[in-house]
C-alpha cells in the first residue's frame, strides 16, 4: 500500500542525503520524494510517498523522526488531502498527429507549452491517476521524454502539517 | 576576546568537562593541535585512528561520559569509521573531531580529503561540517547534547582547516535551538499503568535487560523490580553488569550463547519484561518463535526500538531509570512463585560447564581471573570471538560498567585499545582485556600508546592459534574444513617486551594463578599468552535461525 508523507525538516546541507539514505539504508519502498521550502525559508517540506504495510510506516515514520533534521512528520494518506503531481511530457507531433493530440490535452485540460517542427511538449498537474492517464494516452504518438516532479500534498480544510498544529 | 576556531574548539571541551582526548595529529588538524600544546587537557597520542575511536568508546563505557577523538582529514577521518559505527550500535556516547581541507578545497579532490559527513551519516547519530568559525562554538555545544541525551550515540563534527585557522571576536553560544530532537524522557501514565497491569497480571513473568540499564544508570531500579517480583533476570552482552552477576535471581546472559536456564525461560514466559533492550538476531534467534506465548513489555528510551523487530503488546517509552521508577510504584509485591523455583531448577541443573582436563582450558582461565579479583576494583573488556564469550559467562559481572565489549559491531581488535581508555579514565583500576590471538593482533600497535602513557592494562590472550569463533561454526556448520582460520602468531612475549611491556607465557594449569597474581602486581602493561587448548568451543550454542531452545552442548 501506498502512504504519503507530509515531513517537515531543517533546511541545512545535506538534509535531503540523510532523508533518501535512511530509506535506501533499512530498505524502505520509497516511491516518490519532492522536496522544496516552505515559506519559511529555514524549513524544508518533503512529501514523501512510501510503498508497505501499517508495521513497515511505523518503522518510517519512528526512524524518520530520530533524525535531528526531522520536524514533524504526518501520514496523511487516510486523511482527507490534496495531492498534486507536475509532469512535462515531450511527444512526437507532425501536422497529421497535432490535432489529434491538442485535442487529448484539452480532455485532460492540460497546456501546450512548447511546439517544435516535430514535437510539443505538454505540461499537466494532477493527482497521479490523471497525470498516469495522459501519459498512457500520448504513449501512442511516441514520447520523447518525461519528466515528473514527485507528489506533493496537503492536508484538506483547517488542518495542516505546520509545527503551530499539534 | 579574539579566538581562533582550534581555541574555541578547546574552550569549548573544556567547557563540557573534557579532560581527555584521543587523538592523531595531520596536516589540517595542525592549528588545533598548536592549541592543544598549551591546552589543560590530557592529549593520548594513540598509533592509529581506529585505537584513538575505541579509546573514547572505552572511556565513555567506564564513565558515562562521552568519549572524545579527533583525527585529521582524509585518512584520518575514516580510519574513525568502524569505531564510530561500534559506537552506534552500541549507543555510546561520543563526539569525534576531524579535520577537514578548507573550505576553498571542498569538493574539488583534495589532498587528504574525503567526505567524512556523507561517509559518517549512517553510523552516527549526527554529525556536522562546520563552514564557518562563528557556527563553531554553537555547533560543539549542539554536539556535546546529542551525544548525551536520548538514546546516546557518536556525533561527528568536521572542522575545515580555515575554520579552525580563522579568527573571530568570540561569543558565547547561546541556547540550544533543535526543533527536531525531543527526546522523550519521563514516560506517559497510561503506558507505565498498562505495563504495570500486566506484571501484576503475570505468572511466569522474565526480565530481559539491555545495555539500556547500564547507560541509564537504572541498576539499582532494576534489582528492585527483579525482587519486588521475584522475576527471574536475564542479561543481554550489554546489559551484563547491570544486574549483578552473583544474584539468586540472575539466569545469566540469553541468545546464541545463552545458558539453558535463560533460553528456557525465554521458551516457557508468559511475560518478557524487556529493558532497554533491542531484540537483536543474537538475543531472539528464531523470531516467529521468540517467546511466543508471552506478552512483551518494552522499556526503551527510542521509539523507533518499539516493534521493530518483534510486536510489543505494552510500549513504555522514556528513560528506563524514570520509566522503572513509574513501574514499581504501580506493580504488587509478588510471593516466591513456582515459576521462580523451576527457573532456579534449570539454573542448577543446567550450569556452565567445561571438562577441565587435558590442557589449558580457556574457561578455567577466565574463571581464575574472576577468583582473584573478587575484591579488587575491576573494568573487563573484550574483542570479540569465543574469548568475548567466555568472558561473558565464567566472570560474575556484579556492578554496572565493568563489561566493556563490543556488542552490536562485534569489532575484532576493540578491546586492548578500549581497555586503554578506561585505564585512562579510571588510573586506580585493574583493567584487563580478555583477548583472542586474531583479535589482539587487530589492533596490537597499541601497546606503545599503552607503554608511552604508562596505561598499566593487562591483556589475557586466549591463545589457540585459530580465529576460534569462526573455526567453531566451520566446525559445526561446515564439515571442519578449517579454510583460513589457522593462525600463524608471532612470539607475544617478545612482541611485548619489544614495545617495552612486559610478556608472560603460560601453558599449564598450574602457572595460571601464580601468572596473573604477578600480571595484577606490576604496573605496567602487561600481556599473559595463555596457549590453550585449540579446539574448544563455547557451548551452549543456538544455531543460527534456530529456536532458543535448540541449543547444541
Amino acid at each position: 500500500m501506498l502512504h504519503t508523507l507530509a515531513v517537515l525538516v531543517e533546511n541545512n546541507p545535506g538534509v535531503l542525503a540523510r532523508v533518501s539514505g535512511l530509506f535506501s539504508r533499512r530498505g524502505f519502498n520509497i516511491d516518490s520524494l519532492a522536496v522544496g521550502r516552505t515559506d519559511d525559508p529555514t524549513i524544508s517540506r518533503m512529501t514523501i510517498v512510501v510503498e508497505g504495510d501499517d508495521q513497515v510506516l511505523e518503522q518510517v515514520r519512528k526512524q524518520l523522526n530520530k533524525l535531528v533534521d526531522v520536524i514533524k512528520i504526518d501520514d496523511i494518506s487516510s486523511e482527507r488531502h490534496v495531492d498534486r503531481e507536475l509532469i512535462i511530457i515531450k511527444v512526437n507531433a507532425d501536422t497529421q498527429t497535432r490535432s489529434e493530440i491538442m485535442q487529448i490535452v484539452d480532455i485532460f485540460r492540460a497546456h501546450i507549452v512548447d511546439i517544435g517542427q516535430e514535437t510539443l511538449i505538454v505540461e499537466a498537474s494532477g493527482d497521479s491517476g490523471k497525470v498516469n492517464g495522459l501519459e498512457e494516452a500520448l504513449k501512442p504518438f511516441g514520447i520523447k521524454e518525461v519528466a515528473r516532479t514527485g507528489k506533493i500534498a496537503m492536508l484538506r480544510g483547517a488542518k495542516a502539517t505546520s509545527l503551530n498544529e499539534d | 576576546m579574539k579566538l581562533s576556531g582550534a581555541e574555541i574548539l578547546v574552550k569549548c571541551l573544556k567547557e563540557h568537562g573534557v579532560d581527555t582526548i584521543f587523538g592523531y595529529p595531520g596536516g589540517v588538524v595542525l592549528p588545533i593541535y598548536d592549541a592543544l600544546y598549551d591546552a589543560d587537557i590530557r592529549h593520548i597520542l594513540t598509533r592509529h585512528e581506529q585505537g584513538a575511536v575505541h579509546a573514547a568508546d572505552g572511556y565513555a563505557r567506564a564513565t558515562g561520559k562521552a568519549g572524545v577523538c579527533l583525527a585529521t582529514s582524509g585518512p584520518g577521518a575514516t580510519n574513525l569509521v568502524t569505531g564510530l559505527t561500534n559506537a552506534y550500535m552500541d549507543s555510546i556516547p561520543m563526539v569525534a573531531f576531524t579535520g577537514q581541507v578548507a573550505t576553498a578545497l571542498l569538493g574539488r579532490d583534495s589532498f587528504q580529503e574525503a567526505d567524512i559527513t556523507g561517509i559518517t551519516m549512517p553510523i552516527t547519530k549526527h554529525n556536522y561540517l562546520v563552514k564557518d568559525v562563528s557556527e563553531l562554538a554553537r555547533t560543539i555545544k549542539e554536539a556535546f547534547y546529542i551525544a548525551n541525551t536520548g538514546r546516546p550515540g557518536p556525533v561527528l563534527v568536521d572542522l575545515p582547516r580555515d575554520v579552525s585557522a580563522g579568527i573571530i571576536e568570540y561569543q558565547a553560544p547561546g541556547p540550544i535551538n533543535l526543533p527536531g530532537y525531543n527526546p522523550i524522557i519521563e514516560p506517559f501514565e497510561e503506558q507505565v499503568v498498562l505495563a504495570a497491569n500486566a506484571v501484576n497480571e503475570s505468572v511466569r513473568p522474565i526480565i530481559y535487560a539491555g545495555g539500556g540499564v547500564v547507560s541509564s544508570g537504572a541498576h539499582e531500579e532494576l534489582l528492585a523490580l527483579a525482587e519486588k517480583i521475584k522475576a527471574p533476570v536475564t542479561n543481554t552482552l550489554m546489559g551484563l553488569g547491570g544486574f549483578p552477576g552473583e544474584h539468586p535471581q540472575f539466569l545469566g546472559m540469553l541468545g546464541m550463547h545463552g545458558t539453558k536456564a535463560a533460553n528456557f525461560a525465554m521458551c516457557e514466559t508468559d511475560l518478557v519484561i524487556a529493558v532497554g533492550a533491542r531484540f537483536d538476531d543474537r538475543v531472539t534467534g528464531k523470531l516467529d518463535d521468540f517467546a511466543k506465548d508471552a506478552k512483551i513489555i518494552h522499556i526503551d528510551i527510542d521509539p523507533a526500538e518499539i516493534g521493530k523487530n518483534v510486536g510489543t503488546h505494552f510500549p513504555v517509552i522514556g528513560d528506563v531509570k524514570i520509566a522503572l521508577q513509574r513501574l514499581l510504584e504501580r506493580i504488587e509485591e509478588k510471593s516466591l512463585t513456582e515459576w521462580l523455583a523451576k527457573c532456579m531448577t534449570w539454573k542448577r541443573e543446567y550450569p556452565l560447564a567445561f571438562f577441565n582436563e587435558g590442557g589449558l582450558k580457556p574457561q578455567s582461565i577466565i574463571s581464575e581471573i574472576n577468583r582473584l579479583t573478587l575484591d579488587k576494583k575491576v573494568r573487563i573488556t573484550t574483542e570479540v570471538g569465543q574469548h568475548q564469550m567466555w568472558a561473558a559467562h565464567y566472570y560474575n559481572y556484579n556492578y554496572p560498567r565493568t563489561f566493556i565489549s563490543s556488542g552490536g559491531l562485534g569489532t575484532m581488535g576493540y578491546g586492548f585499545p578500549a581497555a586503554l581508555g578506561v585505564q585512562a579514565a579510571c588510573p586506580d583500576e585493574l583493567v584487563i582485556d580478555i583477548s583472542g590471538d586474531g583479535s589482539f593482533q587487530m589492533n596490537i600497535q597499541e601497546l606503545a600508546t599503552a607503554v608511552n602513557y604508562e596505561l598499566p592494562v593487562k591483556v589475557a590472550i586466549l591463545n589457540n592459534g585459530y580465529l576460534g569463533m569462526v573455526r567453531q561454526w566451520q566446525e559445526l556448520f561446515y564439515d571442519k574444513r578449517y579454510s583460513y582460520t589457522e593462525l600463524k602468531n608471532p612470539d607475544f612475549v617478545k612482541i611485548a617486551e619489544a614495545y617495552g611491556a612486559v610478556g608472560i607465557r603460560v601453558t599449564t594449569r598450574d602457572e595460571v594463578a601464580p601468572a596473573l597474581e604477578e600480571a595484577f602486581a606490576i604496573n605496567k602493561p602487561v600481556v599473559l599468552d595463555f596457549v590453550t587448548e585449540r579446539e574448544e568451543n563455547v557451548y551452549p550454542m543456538v544455531p543460527p535461525g534456530c529456536e532458543l531452545k535448540n541449543m547444541l552442548g
